[in-house]
């Protein structure tokens, strides 16, 4: 097997290589329900109707993509400068300490204030788990990918160990949770009776401000440089540290505001479950979406619909949860596949791709 | 004589590049075939062919009579093909004994017997004037050292054909002489030798007969009884190139003084640089020749602010710098030319439009105060750097990479002309392009030391620091030798300096 | 008080469970050094650990052998391995995604076929693991005895793993080809040896260490498949490649470093749990690793070819 890079970009190819790969995904979906012993189109269909079946479940789907956009876009962001942030889990979870530590009496104001107030704390929450890690990276060469994974269980640690001390909630009755965001500090719903809240639209705001960002501004073209070619970028007298310790600040920043989407307008207070792996699956929303920030916020739509669907495809027909996972794993490896596809022709003895 | 290798027909492209036209050529027995033509003729792709690197798009290849399989260089070696490639294939932190051993074994055995490695090492040393120490590390050997590892490795296969490809591309006068004599010795003994050059003088010297490349095609063929210098010359350009010519200099105020400048190694550059003393004049341009890996990277690096130097002062045009990074350095007023243009020069995937822009992220021209980028503007900037300088592209959008080495290297001086430079860093802005590219370069350079710039110019190639240079300077562990006036230097007293002989 | 901090290391059995806990982490060190060796990082580590765990508790659960049980978690990690060198060897494609990719499939097919084959049960069942086994006479050496010669098989078969790696990489035939492999891949290419197949070989060996690895929790420390229960040893096995500078003899320090601290923790929170909480100490060896990484950092003997992708017949 060889690989010839293509000479020229091909449009048609970089708009279906995504679609391949979710089609491709989805038909692995489909062995596994097989094997699993489970009627495959009947387990779709429990899937789409969980997803999109009745309002109810539509504003479940949208609730489910809010912290995934964020999360999605933390990965975007960093990635698009090869920063491989793996570390949104532990971000979220700074973001929402934050939002507890400020938001349930120590600081109280009014709504309009309150709500930017405790995004503020999460963000910067965020980026200051972030900030020694770039650091280091930056100066002594030490890999990030590896530092925020293991900033990750270093975090959890630390709020579990909040939440079973210093901030547990005394109403609680024992479990490990925070106390409860002021009414204040709280998303305010968008669909009555529904779970879907306003920090869905923040989300979006905040993936069209960072496309703006990327797609328009000389900061957005220093990543894109530094990200393609750091070397060349720093001889050109592009200041690479700077640029790489704000990428990776903004990347906290977005999982941390995922931290408080949840706290602040999901659940209310924070728990140890509050993000089953949003962190892991941000970066196959950002893979699939090829790290654009529009892209970001259609595919975590998708992963959002295959999550709150395979629960209640799971409850019809039995099969494990877990589905929704493999699907999003398989996810990443596709497109990875399909990004390669589009920058290169790949011939297996006398088959050209 | 026995014909040891017929190559018929061979064609290769690369995407729209067509790197190999119908090429026929053969070699005999004790024969030294010299394989000329500039950079990007296609010499090494056909010789990577021939070894079984690259899979040739058609025709056909003999060895010793038989057809050879493509694309399989395990065959190409046990049939008794040997290449020494031009960048050494050589793992740094294995030794010698390591590199040669591993490919004379099968990797499925449970031991190596390093014992009768090294033995028939020692012959193959002895037999052709090849000495080495098998347990050294590679790393620690010098370049010529490296060359003859290379050497005794497809020696020791018992090879009949050796493919040399540019082998003199970076040895001094006298590590050529050497590499000639062992040269001589393998075709004494029946093989066949095959060397690759752009160097016509170095291969008149050596070869028994000459076959040309122009532009992926077989342009001449020629014995040794025949050789006409100035026909080949004709083969290898096709069209007469202009040599730019240098005109009387007139040096004016002093724009770099250096005392006493210390740097100690790092990683990104291995050779640090010791008590150095230099000055850098307004219209002069100041060559600096030296074996690579002796400190001249470093040094320019230096200059382009990347470097924090341990002790020593540094002026720019009589300010004394405090400050050591690129933008600070930019602001002085130097442009640097890296070495390694695809890699530190330009960004292959951003488009040639966004490379134009690189250095002028804080131009309000171009991005204005709330950070936005001016699409028109830029467009405009980029078109004329293009223009003036030369450089052919089909779109501005299209990816940097697709351009060839001498127009990448035009916009990437284009692009640091227009910010108006008093000094310019230039480290072997020549390397690897192509007759016609290196004349523009040069006589780029040669315009802006017209126009009263310094010029610092790096180069290992010879021939060229003397064309080019005003003064010359020569570099040897980290240490500067130097300047001496250029018409008082002959290539074979640089060569000795920069070996660390003493000459003057 | 310090008295009874420093007592416990004079306790046998806190070295014993050094040794016992060293384990999966040598393992899977020396199967990530493997790879990366020959140029390959693979951050699939995490969940091949999973899937090792999974499979071997299994195959057991499922009334296979010990020892099937083993060959059961090297085969599904070499497969593993096998996925990362297609996308990371073959097609170029980044070793950090790719990586990461591997560790969410692996991870969760895993926790999806074990829940297929135990959909309901709240407590894991355990399995008949490896026993200890008392060498004859040696068991006997007081002190020694219980921390070296008391251990199962599997313990044991752990730590020959150990001076066979090292005979793999210095003495072996292939053992070099894969160093030169993630030094300068051109070197082999040049003398004839398909880079690739050397390189996606290394990486399933090095892939079928760390299944191993992940096996030894379920099959002679646990005995019973929990979710998470790796909980990042993959991650710090990938640290301890660098704190070990990518050598075998190395790694079986840092090993038995982060496993003395994991066996000191455990005993140190019943002296100190009142005055500090567990989770801290639960922090140590993921700081550790970090910790170590830059301690590492300065290291110059990394595999020059690490991460950088080789393409034949790609014009250079």
């Amino acid at each position: 097997m060889r690989l010839e890079s293509r000479e020229s970009y091909s449009p048609f190819l970089s708009i279906v290589a995504p679609f391949a790969a979710i089609i491709f995904s989805l038909f692995c979906a489909f062995i596994l329900l097989f094997i699993a012993g489970a009627p495959p189109l009947e387990s779709f269909f429990h899937l789409l109707k969980g997803a999109f079946g009745s309002p109810n479940a539509l504003a479940e789907t949208g609730a489910r993509a809010t912290p995934l956009i964020l999360t999605g876009l933390a990965a975007g962001i960093a990635f698009r400068a090869k920063f491989w942030n793996i570390g949104a889990e532990g971000q979220l979870y700074a973001g929402a300490l934050a939002a507890t530590f400020f938001g349930t009496g120590l600081i109280q104001l009014p709504q309009f204030l309150m709500i930017p107030f405790l995004f503020l704390v999460g963000g910067v929450a965020g980026a200051l788990v972030i900030l020694p890690l770039v650091i280091l990276r930056q100066l002594y060469k030490v890999d990030e990918v590896v530092t925020t994974l293991l900033m990750n269980f270093i975090i959890l640690l630390f709020v579990s160990y909040l939440l079973e001390g210093p901030m547990k909630d005394p109403m609680s009755l024992g479990w490990p949770q925070g106390s409860p965001v002021i009414d204040n500090g709280v998303l305010p719903q968008i669909l009555e009776r529904t779970r879907l809240h306003f920090g869905f639209l923040i989300a979006i705001l905040a993936a069209l401000s960072l496309w703006i960002v990327l797609s328009r501004t000389s900061f957005g073209f220093k990543i894109k440089a530094v990200g393609h070619n750091t070397s060349a970028t720093f001889h050109a007298g592009i200041p690479v540290f700077r640029t790489v310790l704000i990428v990776a600040c903004l990347s906290g920043a977005m999982a941390g505001f995922a931290g408080i989407t949840e706290t602040a307008g999901l659940k209310g207070y924070l728990t140890l479950d509050l993000s089953p792996g949003f962190g892991y699956t941000g970066i196959a929303v950002a893979m699939l979406a090829a790290l654009n920030p529009i892209g970001i916020i259609f595919s975590a739509l998708f992963l959002a619909m295959i999550y709150v669907g395979a629960d209640s495809m799971s409850r019809a027909v039995n099969v494990p949860t877990y589905l929704a996972d493999v699907v999003v794993a398989i996810t990443v490896l596709s497109v990875l596949v399909s990004l390669i596809l589009i920058n290169y022709k790949i011939q297996i003895g006398k088959l050209r791709f | 004589m026995h014909t040891l290798l017929e190559v018929e027909s061979i064609s290769k492209k690369f995407g729209d590049l067509s790197a190999n036209v119908n090429i026929t050529f053969s070699v005999s027995e004790g024969e030294i075939l010299a394989v000329l033509g500039e950079n990007g003729a296609g010499k090494t792709t056909l010789m990577n062919i021939i070894f079984g690197h690259y899979l040739p798009d058609s025709g056909s290849i003999k060895f010793k009579g038989s057809h050879i399989p493509f694309g399989n260089t395990k065959e190409s070696i046990n049939l008794g093909i040997g290449m020494v490639h031009q960048h050494f294939t050589l793992a740094e932190n294995l030794s010698v004994l390591e590199n040669i051993a591993i490919g004379n074994q099968s990797l499925l055995g449970l031991s190596i017997d390093f014992k009768k490695i090294e033995k028939k090492i020692i012959n193959i040393s002895d037999e052709f004037g090849l000495s080495v120490d098998p347990h050294a590390i590679v790393s620690d050997l010098s370049i010529g050292e490296k060359q003859r590892i290379e050497i005794i490795k497809t020696l020791y296969g018992d090879c009949k054909l050796v493919i040399l490809d540019e082998p003199t591309a970076s040895l001094t006068p006298q590590e050529v002489d050497q590499l000639f004599l062992i040269i001589k010795s393998m075709v004494k003994a029946g093989l066949g030798v095959i060397i690759i050059s752009h160097k016509l003088d170095e291969i008149l010297r050596i070869s028994d007969r000459i076959i040309v490349l122009r532009n992926g095609e077989l342009t001449g063929s020629m014995e040794k009884t025949n050789f006409n210098k100035t026909i080949l010359a004709e083969m290898i350009v096709g069209k007469k190139i202009v040599r730019p010519i240098k005109k009387e200099g007139r040096k004016k105020e002093k724009l770099i003084n250096i005392r006493a400048l210390n740097v100690s190694p790092n990683i990104g550059s291995p050779m640090g640089l010791s008590d150095i003393n230099f000055e850098l004049f307004g219209g002069e341009i100041h060559g600096i020749a030296g074996v690579s890996g002796n400190g001249q990277r470093t040094f320019a690096e230096f200059l382009a602010g990347h470097i924090w130097p341990d002790s020593g002062d540094i002026f720019v045009s009589g300010n004394h710098v405090n400050k050591f990074t690129p933008e600070e350095f930019m602001n002085l007023g130097i442009a640097y030319i890296p070495e390694d243009r695809n890699s530190d020069g330009v960004v292959g995937e951003l488009s040639i439009l966004e490379n134009g822009i690189l250095t002028e992220t804080r131009n309000p021209m171009i991005a204005n105060q709330f950070g936005f980028l001016n699409r028109k503007r830029s467009k405009d900037f980029v078109s004329e750097i293009c223009e003036r300088n030369d450089v052919r592209f089909q779109s501005l959008n299209q990816p940097a990479r697709l351009l060839s080495g001498g127009n990448i290297q035009k916009l990437l001086i284009g692009r640091w002309l227009k910010r108006n430079p008093q000094i310019i860093v230039a480290c072997q802005p020549t390397r690897g392009l192509d007759e016609g590219a290196i004349a523009s370069v040069q006589s780029l350079l040669l315009t802006e030391r017209d126009r009263g710039r310094a010029v610092l110019f790096i180069t290992e190639d010879l021939d060229e620091l003397l064309l080019v240079s005003d003064v010359v300077s020569v570099m040897f562990d980290g240490k500067l030798i130097g300047p001496y006036p250029s018409e008082e230097l002959e290539k074979r007293e640089i060569g000795l300096m920069m070996t660390g002989g003493d000459v003057l | 008080m310090i008295v009874e901090f420093l007592e416990l290391f004079i306790n046998a059995g806190f070295w014993a469970a050094t040794i016992r806990i060293a384990c999966p982490l040598l393992l899977a060190t020396l199967g990530e050094l493997i790879c990366e060796r020959a140029g390959v990082l693979n951050l699939g580590i995490e969940g091949i650990m999973t899937a090792g765990a999974m499979v071997g508790w299994t195959a057991v659960y499922l009334g296979a052998d010990l020892s099937s049980g083993i060959i059961c978690a090297a085969f599904i990690g070499a497969m593993f391995g096998l996925i990362h060198a297609g996308f990371t060897v073959h097609l170029g494609a980044s070793q950090h995604v790719t990586g990461i990719g591997i560790t969410l499939l692996a991870s969760s097919i895993s926790y999806f076929a074990f829940r297929l084959i135990l959909p309901t049960s709240t407590t894991p069942p355990k399995i008949q693991a490896f026993e200890q086994v008392s060498i004859p006479f040696f068991s006997d050496i007081p002190f020694l005895g219980p921390v070296f010669f008391q251990q199962t098989i599997f313990t044991y078969l752990a730590f020959l793993t150990v001076p066979i790696v090292i005979w793999f990489l210095n003495r072996s035939p292939f053992g070099l080809a894969v160093k030169m492999a993630g030094e300068n891949p051109m070197a082999l290419e040049a003398q004839g040896i398909d880079v690739l197949r050397v390189r996606t070989i290394a990486v399933m060996l090095g892939s079928s260490l760390m299944a191993v690895g992940g096996a030894y929790l379920t099959m002679s420390a646990f005995n019973a498949f929990y979710f998470g229960m790796i909980n990042g040893r993959g991650w710090i096995a990938v640290a301890l490649v660098i704190f070990a500078a990518w050598k075998p003899e190395r790694a079986i320090l840092g090993a038995l470093l982060f496993a003395g601290l994991d066996a000191y923790q455990v005993r140190a929170q019943q002296l100190a749990g009142a005055i500090v909480p567990y989770q801290f100490f639960l922090m140590l060896p993921f700081l550790l690793s970090i910790a170590a990484m830059v301690f590492a950092a300065k290291s110059t003997r990394y595999p020059k070819a690490l991460l950088v992708p080789f393409r034949r017949g790609e014009r250079h």
